[in-house]
């Protein structure tokens, strides 16, 4: 590796002002819905109204008539292939279901593509929409986990007996039975969580046209995992790969729900082919809500056993996920078992586990990945079995967590997972120090004398960042992602070029993977410049998700960085005749040591390029390197404490928030301001599905949530100011020692405000276990009411 | 199919927009929207779209200098009136995007990118031409007034807090430019 250790860094570690920033701010962004092409057209979806039923006839006739209306799809015109997740598993385990681009024969939720209407522009696609006629043979939905496993119930899919698309038991530890019929203390949660909308503001879209000169279909859309989206495209169209070229645009978030393939995309590139014109589909927010990819709708059985002294013995969950309709490209329906059942344990020392995850099917739009994955939940329910059992030890509730969180690295998991350093303890014990010395106990104590209600809560969780292929192999993923390609060139003006396979959505990248490049070449950041996002110019990527961008991404990033500082390193020792380690780089040139000569890096580029002649015979001309980087052990965790105060207000049920405090350490923070974004976002996402989102279906499977009316999306009236202290335990593998940070706030908020509402609710004897937590149950629970958690 | 506009729809409209202090003529349907106007016909897309129901703000615009959802108005109810959108807001301001790069950002601009108030940057040009609409209607507004307004518009990446931090500290440093300026005989309407 060429000379510039990190310890010696300059801009990693520093708030670097985003290089985003100038045309975001100035409206100068790029985002898809800003593409605008000659002669381009547009397509909306007609879609169903109904939850389960077989399609009886689809008649688009009367469309084509409609003034604007160009041309009309259905599954039948357009003949493409489907939609096929899969893992390496048994039938026993996995069963593989097909989401075709338009429903054909059957339709599985409201709101599912039947066809696509493509007219001169977005208002008249949609006069186009209502001339559709679709007549149904209704079929009973299958609205409920419980409606789903009752004998006899209608088949969702029919490959799929018991609408089950997953069921795994990924551990058992022998004697575990008998652990629990021995404990001093055993105790029991039942937690069911809502289902979530991950809600970008930008809704999904994509602007599709064929290229003839290139011979390419050219998708322009807003996913995380633009590679991904190539080869679906290239399947489903029957093209090579090559004749499809993915770019991305400036990304109005994703969170998830942009990290998988959407049916949409694909059938407006297929309407771009057929029409030999461009073709945009921009989604409405009421088919984001209803129509997108949801997430999060979990109920965990679980119990745990404890001794007397509060350390925690056994764990033994059964945790059904709510996948809905389709399993989804690549992750299937068993991303959400999986995570869970791979690492609930967490930050504790549990001996014995055992865990069943399933997915059931139903009749609710699908479910797709979103921010923290399944943690969120399972985290919840961990930091619920700690509380209760502090309950029945009457142990302070900090003091369990201390007794159990894991002190010694690393440390191999029950679930087969060894844990990189981190500090558990340090977060716990700093962020409750950080409680007590702004005095919320003795608030708390004094707002209770006058009968307020005013609640403490804690969640101490880490996050497994940094998957390598080894990591999601385990998992058995048909598609395993893992590694990263990086390609870092200069030019001969001394400039650098550079790309990644992660995907920008807002995380900053082209601001932190340039302090990283810039440092390592020992340039300034104004020139070097990250590209990414476009399937041609990248060599091949996994796209951005589970925080794996600047652990993954940007430790290969730093490594071909180093690869080019090698280069120049050569070029220059060679015309000064010295060994290459006789030479460092520094202030954009290559300067031999202890001495004066010096050649600056747009020198060694003119070389490199323009005189290759004085090339010596084992150095090849020309600038470009490329690196990868991989993960073979099981990854690097995050971890964090949060602590969340809220006051519980009877006459309402509203809890309000009156201070969040986050102690994170995420290894090297490559840009601390942008980690603190992360966190604050993170935990405004999480304090959302704590308190405020829900999308729900009446029997019929219509959804609640076709607007924001409906789905309450937090505002700066409800999300608090967020109090931020830093630790930092490196990583020891990624190459700049930083481990993942994008999800951490979101995984951990949930349990901490639900621990907060508790230790306010004291006093009623009630605790609640469910999320969100409406203004209802609260009410209830603070005025003697029967809790409403019971029905259900 | 004919997909000339005047021969498909006999009803399109004839209207004259103010934007940014330029004068646009646009034929258009009544039934467009003012954001889509913005956006699809005169090409500054740089108001965005983000609910079409006048719920997230990502689409605020000042007319006639107040802060509106430009989904729910249509461009015709526009006439007339004084439009000024987020490219208004780098000084030299359109104009100055002629060079590829554009204008220097102005001091609000400026405060959100020293505080870290947008990451994807979608909802962004709405929060700027609120704050820039209340500011000027409340240059002494305190951070609790300006939390209240930021509560108008949604944005899901940065948990609010540094939006809220990057207005107060630019109204801040505006009274106190003010401040300056008052002392002098030619700052006195303030």
């Amino acid at each position: 590796m060429s000379d510039v250790p990190m310890n010696e860094r300059k801009l990693v570690g520093k708030a670097v002002r985003r290089r985003e920033d100038p045309r975001l701010l100035a409206g100068r962004g790029r985002f898809v819905d800003d593409i605008a092409l000659p002669g381009m057209l547009h397509a909306q979806f007609v879609r169903s109204t109904v939850a389960h039923a077989e399609l009886a006839s689809v008649d688009v006739s009367a469309v084509r008539e409609v003034p604007g209306v160009v041309a009309v799809f259905t599954a039948e015109d357009l003949e493409l292939g489907d939609i096929v997740a899969q893992l390496g598993r048994p039938l026993s385990e996995f069963v593989p279901t097909a989401m075709p681009v338009l429903a054909g024969d059957k339709v599985r939720y409201v709101g599912e593509p039947i066809a696509i209407v493509v007219a001169r522009d977005a208002y008249a696609a949609e006069d186009g929409l209502e001339a559709a006629k679709v007549s149904y043979a209704t079929l009973p939905p299958i609205m409920s986990e419980e409606a789903a496993f009752a004998a006899g119930a209608p088949l969702v899919h029919a490959e799929a007996a018991h609408n089950t698309l997953v069921d795994v038991s990924l551990f058992a530890t022998d004697g575990i039975d008998e652990v629990f019929a021995s404990a001093p203390c055993v105790v029991e949660v039942d937690t069911r969580t809502g289902r979530q909308n991950a809600l970008p503001l930008e809704t999904r879209g994509a602007v599709a046209h064929w290229d003839d000169r290139e011979e390419q279909l050219v998708v322009h859309t807003c996913t995380q995992i633009p590679h991904q989206v190539r080869t679906v495209a290239s399947r489903c169209l029957r093209l090579d790969e090559r004749a499809v070229r993915v770019v991305v645009p400036d990304m109005g978030g994703g969170f998830g729900q942009k990290c998988v393939v959407g049916r949409e995309e694909i059938a407006a590139a297929a309407a771009a082919l057929r029409l030999r014109r461009p073709v945009k589909w921009i989604e409405d927010r009421k088919d984001a809500l209803s129509a997108s990819f949801l997430a999060r709708e979990q109920h965990y059985r679980a119990r745990a056993a404890f001794d007397a002294e509060g350390r925690i013995l056994a764990l033994d969950t059964d945790v059904v996920c709510d996948m809905g309709a389709y399993s989804c490209y690549p992750f299937t329906a068993g991303i959400e078992p999986l995570m869970a059942s791979a690492e609930m344990p967490g930050v504790y020392k549990l001996p014995a586990y055992r865990v069943r995850g399933r997915a059931v099917t139903t009749n609710k739009a699908p479910t797709g990945p979103y921010r923290g994955v399944s943690r969120p939940q399972y985290v919840m329910v961990m930091e619920r079995l700690f509380e209760r059992a502090a309950r029945e030890l009457g142990l302070d509730p900090v003091e369990i967590r201390r007794r159990n969180v894991i002190t010694e690295f690393p440390y191999k998991g029950v679930n087969s997972i060894t844990y990189d350093p981190g500090s558990y303890l340090e977060s716990l014990d700093l962020c409750e120090r950080s409680v007590r010395e702004e005095g919320w106990y003795e608030k708390q104590a004094a707002a209770a004398a006058e009968g307020r209600h005013i609640g403490i809560g804690y969640s101490c969780f880490s996050e497994r960042t940094g998957y390598g292929s080894a990591a999601f192999a385990q998992r058995k993923m048909r598609v395993v992602p893992g590694f990263d390609i990086s390609e870092v060139r200069m030019d001969t003006s001394g400039a650098v070029t550079f790309t990644t396979g992660t995907m920008n959505h807002g995380q900053s990248h082209e601001t932190t993977m340039a302090q990283i490049v810039a440092d390592q070449l020992a340039l300034d950041i104004a020139k070097v410049r990250l590209h990414q996002g476009d399937t041609d110019r990248i060599t091949y990527g996994f796209g951005t998700f589970a925080s794996r961008s600047i652990t993954i991404g940007g430790s290969a990033v730093r490594l071909a960085a180093a690869k080019l500082g090698d280069k120049l390193c050569a070029i220059a020792a060679s015309r000064w005749g010295v060994a290459p380690d006789e030479v460092e780089l520094a202030e954009g040139a290559a300067r031999r040591r202890n001495a004066q000569d010096v050649l600056t890096y747009e020198e060694i580029a003119d070389i490199a390029y323009l005189q290759a002649h004085l090339l010596p015979k084992d150095i090849e001309p020309g600038l470009s390197v490329t690196a990868t980087f991989d993960v073979f052990n099981d990854g690097t965790f995050s971890n964090a404490t949060h602590a969340c105060v809220v006051e519980l207000h009877a006459g309402t049920g509203q809890v309000e928030i009156l201070r969040y405090v986050c102690v994170e350490d995420c290894g090297v923070a490559i840009n601390p301001q942008v980690v603190e974004g992360q966190c604050r976002g993170g935990i405004a996402q999480g304090i959302a599905g704590a308190l405020f989102e829900q999308v729900t279906y009446d029997a019929q499977g219509e959804p609640s949530a076709t607007g924001f009316m409906d789905y309450k999306v937090p505002t700066a009236h409800e999300i608090p100011d967020v109090l931020i202290h830093h630790l930092e335990t490196p990583c020891a593998f990624t190459e700049t020692g930083a481990k993942g940070a994008g999800e951490g706030g979101t995984i951990g908020a949930p349990a901490a405000v639900l621990n907060a509402v508790n230790d306010a609710l004291r006093p009623t004897g009630v605790e609640l276990d469910r999320t969100p937590i409406t203004p209802e149950t609260v009410h209830r629970a603070l005025n003697g009411a029967p809790s409403l958690e019971l029905s259900s | 199919m004919n997909t000339d506009p005047v021969v498909t729809h006999p009803d399109l409209q004839l209207i004259t927009l103010d934007v940014n202090g330029e004068r646009h003529d646009v034929i258009t349907e009544p039934r467009r929207t003012l954001v889509d106007v913005l956006r699809h016909e005169l090409r500054l897309t740089g108001t965005h779209v983000g609910c079409e129901h006048g719920i997230c703000g990502a689409c605020t615009v000042l007319v006639d200098e107040r802060p509106v959802r430009a989904c729910l108005m249509f461009a015709a109810q526009a006439e007339g009136a004084r439009i000024r959108t987020v490219e208004s807001l780098s000084e030299g301001g359109e104009a100055g995007s002629s060079d590829g790069r554009g204008g220097e950002l102005n001091d609000l601009q400026r405060a959100f990118s020293e505080h870290h108030a947008l990451q994807c940057g979608f909802c962004t040009p709405g929060f700027l031409m609120l704050a820039e609409g209340f500011l000027a209607e409340r240059p002494e507004a305190t951070k609790e007034e300006i939390r209240e307004v930021v509560a108008s518009n949604l944005c899901r990446c940065t948990g609010y807090q540094t939006i809220v931090e990057a207005i107060d500290a630019c109204a801040t440093t505006r009274r106190g430019t003010c401040a300056d300026t008052c002392d002098s005989p030619a700052g006195k309407e303030h």
